[in-house]
This record gives C-alpha cells, sequence and structure tokens, in this order.
C-alpha cells in the first residue's frame, strides 16, 4: 500500500513523465481494454492525417490497423493520439500509447537509450530540400546564407546541421515544435528552405498557399528508414507489431491482397497457406488468432495495396514505389518468411 | 513585573520529558522532516529504479556529450554544432535573461508611464491609458505573442524585397538586419570613459545635495551628468582613433547578409511581454500613487514646489512603498512567462534545452529538473533583489 502510495505521489510529481516500469504484457493491456492506442503525427498527408470525415489514414494508420486487425479481427479498433516530434518517446515510455507509427527514423541513439524497440521499417525516406522555384536554386550545395526551417527534437535537425558543417555551407537554423507551425513560417517567408524528409516535403507542399511555386531539390542528404516503435523489454509485443508488417510485404510477395484473400484461402500454395492461417498455428505463437494475417489482409490490404492508396502516383503525393519496391523488384522491403 | 517572570522561571515544574510540549513540539517537526526526506527519496529511487528497468539513458553525462544540431540565436555564448550539451544549456539561459531584463526593463517604464498618464487630468490621455490597461491585461499572452508574431511581423516583405531603415539597417520577415559594432583595439577606453563619468557625477551629485543643505543653493546636477556620461565616452572614442566601426548587411543570395540578424522570435516576445506586463505595472502604479494622501500633495503644493518636482520628490518615493511588493511579483510573471517563447522558436531555455536537447537525448527526468531548478534560482534572486530593495526604500522610523 505504502509503495502504491509512493508510486502515485511520483507520478504525480515527476514532471509529467509517469515511468511505468511495471505493466510488461501490452498485448494482455490491449485486449483488456479492447482497443489499440496508436501514436500518430499531427498531420502528415500521406502516413498519419485526418480526412474530411475526421478518420485517420495514411501508410502508418495502416500499420496500427493491421495491428488492431490481428489483435482483434477488427481493423477499426484502433484510437489514435497525435504527437508532436517532442512529444512522441515520453509518449511511448509513458504507456500513453501503444505503438508510435509516426514518420519516426530508426537511429541508434533512440534504438539504445530511449528504453524504445524499433519493429521495422515501413517506409525508407531521405531528408531533402524544398524552396522557391523564384530563387532559381538548382542544388542544395547553392543554399549558403539561407534560412532554413525545420521542425525541433528531429533527426533532421541534426542531418541539416551535418550537412551545411560538413560543406562549409552559412545558414540559420529555424526550429518550430510543430509540423504546422513550420510550413506556416516557410510560407510566410520566415525561411528560404524548408527541410525534412523527402516524402514529408510533398506532403506538406499539399498544404502550402501556391505549392506549384516550390521545387524539391535533387540532393538527400541522409538515410532515413521509418518505422513503428514499441516499448522495450515486452518482446510478445513487439513481435507482433513487426510481424504485421511483415504479413503484409509477404501478402504483396505471394500476391495476396484484400480483394482475393478469401479465394486464395481455399487454394493449394502451402505458402499463402500458412500466411492465411489454414496451415500452422502462427498466429497463436503471436498471441492472437491463426487468422490474424487474413484479417490484416482483408481489412487493410497488402502492403503494394496501403502504399498505392496512400502516397503512391495516383494519390496527390505522386510517389513511385523507389527504394520501397519489393526485394524481388530491386527495392529494399524484403520480409522473413512465416514458416 | 520582572521579577513575577523570573519567580515562574526559577519555578519551572517538573513534568517528564514526553509531557514537556517543547519537547514534543520538536519531536514532532522532527518526524516531520523525517517523513518528507523519506518520500522525496522514495520518489527518486523509484524513478531511478524505473528507468532503469525501461533501459533509459540516466545521469547527467549527457552534458558533455556534443548537441549536433544549431541554433539561429546566441549573441553572447559562443555556440557551433559541436558545442555540448551544457553548452546548449548555456544558451537557453542566456536567451531567457536577456528576455526577461529587457522585459523587465520595458514593461517598468511603459507602466510607470501608462500608470501616470491614467491619473493624468487630461480626459484623453487619462483615457487612452484606461483603454490600453483594459486591453492589453485582458487577452491572454501567449494570443498577444501570436499577434504580434504571426499578424504583425510575418507580414513583413520577402528577404529579397526587404524595407531598407538606412541607418538601423534592413527589416524583413525574417527579422531585422541591424548593423554590426565592431570593436578594435583601444574600444575597451570607452568602457572606462564611461565609468569614469558615472563615477564623478555620483559625486557631484552628493557634493550638490550637501551644498543645497548648507546653503540653498542648486546646482544643475542632472545637466552634468548628462554631459559627463555622453561627453567623456565621446572625448574617449575621439582620442583612441575611433576604435568603434559599423559593419552594414549586404545583399546576399537570399536577402541580407552580414550585419547583426535580430530574429522576428525574440522582436515579437519583448514586444508581447513588455506592452502586457506593463498593462499589470501601470495599474500597480497607479495604486500606489492613490495610496499617497492627498495632503501630502498639498503641503507640497504649499511649500511652492511644481507639480513635477511634487511627484518626483514626494508622491513617488512614497508611492514606491507600496508599489514595489506587487511589482516584484509582476517581474517574476515576466520571467516564467517568457518561457512560452517555445510556441514562437525563440531558443529560451525552455525551447531548447527542455525541447530540444530533452528529445535529442530522452533525459526527460534530469533535463526537466535542472530547467525547473534554474528558473527557482532566477526567480528568488528576483525576489531577494526586490525585498532588499524595497527595504532600503522602506519608510525608516527614526
Amino acid at each position: 500500500m505504502r509503495k502504491t502510495i509512493l508510486s502515485a505521489a511520483f507520478g504525480v510529481a515527476a514532471v509529467g513523465l509517469a515511468v511505468s516500469g511495471a505493466s510488461a504484457a501490452t498485448l494482455d493491456d490491449v485486449k483488456a481494454k479492447g482497443f489499440v492506442q496508436c501514436g500518430v503525427s499531427q498531420g502528415l498527408p500521406g502516413f498519419s492525417n485526418p480526412d474530411e470525415a475526421g478518420n485517420w489514414t495514411g501508410l502508418d494508420v495502416d500499420l496500427c490497423r493491421g495491428v488492431a486487425a490481428a489483435v482483434f479481427g477488427d481493423a477499426t479498433a484502433v484510437k489514435y493520439t497525435p504527437l508532436s516530434a517532442k512529444e512522441r518517446f515520453t509518449a511511448l515510455q509513458s504507456g500513453e500509447v501503444d505503438i508510435l507509427s509516426r514518420n519516426t527514423t530508426w537511429t541508434a541513439t533512440r534504438d539504445t537509450t530511449l528504453g524504445l524497440n524499433f519493429a521495422g521499417v515501413n517506409y525508407y525516406d531521405g531528408q531533402g530540400f524544398m524552396v522557391r522555384s523564384d530563387l532559381n536554386v538548382k542544388s542544395a550545395l547553392e543554399l549558403s546564407g539561407a534560412s532554413v526551417c525545420t521542425n525541433t527534437g528531429t533527426t533532421t535537425e541534426l542531418n541539416v546541421a551535418d550537412y551545411f558543417r560538413a560543406n562549409k555551407l552559412e545558414y540559420e537554423i529555424v526550429a518550430f515544435e510543430k509540423a504546422d507551425e513550420v510550413v506556416a513560417a516557410y510560407d510566410a517567408g520566415r525561411c528560404d528552405v524548408y527541410t525534412t524528409d523527402q516524402s514529408g516535403l510533398y506532403a506538406q507542399r499539399l498544404k502550402l498557399t501556391n505549392p506549384g511555386e516550390h521545387v524539391v531539390l535533387p540532393e538527400i542528404i541522409s538515410k532515413e528508414p521509418l518505422g513503428p516503435v514499441v516499448r522495450q523489454g515486452d518482446d510478445q509485443w513487439f513481435n507482433l507489431v513487426k510481424w504485421t508488417h511483415f504479413a503484409m510485404v509477404n501478402a504483396e510477395e505471394l500476391g495476396i491482397t484484400s480483394a482475393n484473400a478469401d479465394e486464395m484461402k481455399g487454394g493449394d500454395n502451402p505458402a499463402v497457406k500458412r500466411v492465411l492461417g489454414t496451415e500452422g498455428a502462427y498466429g497463436e505463437a503471436l498471441g492472437v488468432s491463426n487468422d490474424w494475417a487474413y484479417n490484416i489482409i482483408k481489412q487493410v490490404g497488402n502492403y503494394a495495396e496501403t502504399f498505392d492508396r496512400n502516397v503512391g502516383p495516383d494519390t496527390p503525393l505522386q510517389i513511385s514505389r523507389g527504394v520501397n519496391a519489393l526485394w524481388s523488384q530491386g527495392g529494399l522491403q524484403y520480409a522473413p518468411p512465416i514458416r | 513585573m520582572a521579577i513575577a517572570e523570573s519567580h515562574v522561571e526559577r519555578e519551572k515544574p517538573k513534568v517528564r520529558l514526553l509531557n514537556d510540549p517543547k519537547f514534543r513540539a520538536m519531536i514532532f517537526q522532527a518526524l516531520l522532516v523525517a517523513m518528507i526526506i523519506w518520500v522525496v527519496w522514495g520518489m527518486v529511487s523509484n524513478a531511478a529504479n524505473n528507468l532503469q528497468k525501461a533501459g533509459i539513458a540516466s545521469g547527467f553525462g549527457f552534458l558533455s556529450e556534443s548537441a549536433g544540431f544549431g541554433l539561429n540565436f546566441s549573441p553572447f555564448v559562443e555556440f557551433e554544432e559541436v558545442s555540448n550539451y551544457f553548452t546548449v544549456y548555456k544558451v537557453g539561459l542566456q536567451n531567457t535573461l536577456i528576455l526577461a531584463v529587457l522585459g523587465v526593463f520595458f514593461a517598468t517604464i511603459l507602466g510607470f508611464v501608462v500608470g501616470v498618464a491614467r491619473l493624468s487630468t487630461n480626459w484623453v490621455i487619462a483615457k487612452m491609458a484606461y483603454i490600453y490597461v483594459e486591453v492589453l491585461r485582458n487577452i491572454p499572452l501567449l494570443l498577444q505573442i501570436f499577434i504580434w508574431y504571426k499578424g504583425v511581423l510575418a507580414t513583413l516583405p520577402a528577404k529579397r524585397d526587404s524595407l531598407d531603415w538606412g541607418v538601423f539597417g534592413q527589416i524583413n520577415a525574417a527579422g531585422l538586419f541591424a548593423p554590426k559594432p565592431i570593436f578594435a583595439a583601444g574600444a575597451m577606453s570607452i568602457v572606462w570613459a564611461l565609468l569614469a563619468a558615472i563615477v564623478i557625477t555620483f559625486f557631484v551629485n552628493r557634493w550638490s545635495t550637501k551644498r543645497q543643505m548648507e546653503t540653498g543653493q542648486r546646482f544643475p546636477v542632472f545637466l552634468t551628468g548628462l554631459g559627463l556620461i555622453l561627453g567623456f565616452p565621446l572625448l574617449a572614442y575621439l582620442i583612441a582613433g575611433q576604435p568603434i566601426s559599423l559593419e552594414y548587411p549586404v545583399q546576399g543570395n537570399f536577402g541580407p547578409a552580414g550585419g547583426m540578424q535580430i530574429i522576428p522570435e525574440f522582436i515579437a516576445l519583448l514586444l508581447a511581454l513588455s506592452t502586457y506586463t506593463a498593462a499589470f505595472i501601470a495599474e500597480i502604479v497607479r495604486a500606489g500613487i492613490l495610496a499617497v494622501d492627498r495632503g501630502q500633495t498639498e503641503a507640497s503644493y504649499a511649500l511652492g514646489l511644481r507639480p513635477g518636482q511634487t511627484l518626483r520628490l514626494n508622491v513617488i518615493p512614497q508611492a514606491m512603498r507600496v508599489i514595489i511588493p506587487p511589482l516584484t511579483s509582476q517581474y517574476l510573471n515576466l520571467t516564467k512567462n517568457s518561457s512560452l517563447a517555445v510556441a514562437i522558436a525563440y531558443p529560451d531555455l525552455t525551447a531548447v534545452f527542455a525541447g530540444t536537447a530533452l528529445n535529442q537525448t530522452g533525459q526527460a527526468v534530469e533535463i526537466l529538473l535542472m530547467t525547473m531548478l534554474t528558473y527557482l534560482v532566477i526567480s528568488l534572486l528576483t525576489s531577494m533583489f526586490m525585498n532588499w530593495y524595497n527595504a532600503k526604500m522602506s519608510l525608516v522610523e527614526r
């Protein structure tokens, strides 16, 4: 009793960071409360952004929906917490969210010192620059003397410092807390350059007053593998999130889509049967039902489907698969087999 | 009386230690202190335990690691991307203090002017001061910061179409690009000349007060002092061969470059903080002046003092006793409100240390503790100074 009062007192006192080291079994907690609490961005088109009806959509959102489909057989059993770049890790550490699926770059520091684990890469990105086209800048190396707007607390902020220093370019950094503030400041002319992950540049450009007056420069100055993050020390939950992504990539490779999943369930291909749960007990080993992957594919779709729906060539973002194509098609998306 | 007291002391009743009220009180005090220590220790060890269990790094080792990010405003502290996190802390503290000191300075001047104007017999001036106070103090500060930043400064032209302000430099959406003073060798002599002028003025003032006391003759101290304080440094500047030059911003690829850039975030915050706090100070000043009895003014007039002298020599010194204590809390408010800088990307202590550094290192407990402690120390020092000043100004009873 004393102990609980103490920890409660600490929870209140410890400056908003209630470190709950105790609850390790996230999957049990999630099952008990009936939904997955998913940390997303505060609005990044294509990755996590609310649509006109207020429903969250995007590549990162689809991963959370996939996890919910695997756990509950219902992709809608997700609640979303919009987080700023600055808040995101504390929110995950403190147990406010179960997954952080928020275009977050996997780095050594984050993986080792924050008490977190990266459960894979659902989008391979790199940092780029956007400028007004009337500046006639053709390369990032011409940016000496520019003011650069970015988000505080991001790898972007570190990369841009490295890049400008390495190339001996003068610059002024203006770092805002919210992505929307960065876009507004860039739009108002506070900065000459906007830098973030290249996918983000395409997405945020849609929010500018005149998107056509801005160009994305060709240079990519960093590796930004973006992926879902979970708390360290809960391997069961870590596995489930990791394999949700893998299931979607495997499904694309095997040609299983949300449209033909039912049909293929009755087929003969053993690899397909293992994915769809008609052979083996891979779901049980993960702590969920055996038709977990079937639910993901049926309700959310395979990796290609979610990519094309959210960021692909037919969306306003118009991003081609590029390095995010399957390994068999010259890309980097590769999933270990389900067997 | 004295006899009775000593009698009681000698006849102290013999009670058991446990029933002695003094001893009991001490026991309870000690118990309370022990409990507080126990609770605090419990919190700390609990936090340390849980942080370790969750695999989160802890300790203050991060302070010597290099930060790796850039900052756009650090007038005095040297900062580069390779500087360590402790330097980040120093930059943040510096930026908070610059904002707080300048904010207090301008808020006090503006507050006194508005407060006195509020009591003016001129109807227009009094009403304008009244409207100023009521509007400014009833709109949330954060909103006022946004109005200055997004409504006023962001509407300035883009960098390449800067407005030219002549000797003040150029202004645009990225701030004021002012000429930067370059100090050559011999520039220190100007500072020494200024100090010498201040010291001489101080002694002239003492001498003139003494002379007035003795002979009744007055000496123009203000004009003499002004002449000394302006003249001495100017003389030194000319003798030392004009060691200060101005570096004007030049036209670069992206608008003005070089010179001294004063970022719009700083200007917006300074404007918002000082105008907002000035509204409160104005009310405190008005209350202080009204607290001085009307008889004081009448007596002063009867002695033949002019209205300006009455205000300066009689009313304000007495009003200060009422003004200083609430003024202190306004200064503290301004300092703490400066942490709203985080809303518009001004790199103050909260934004840059409790924000960026926290996020890059993930060590929330250590960084927030350091930040809170820093604000606490700043506030306590301000309070101490104001209490000292209050004691100096208070009624001397003879």
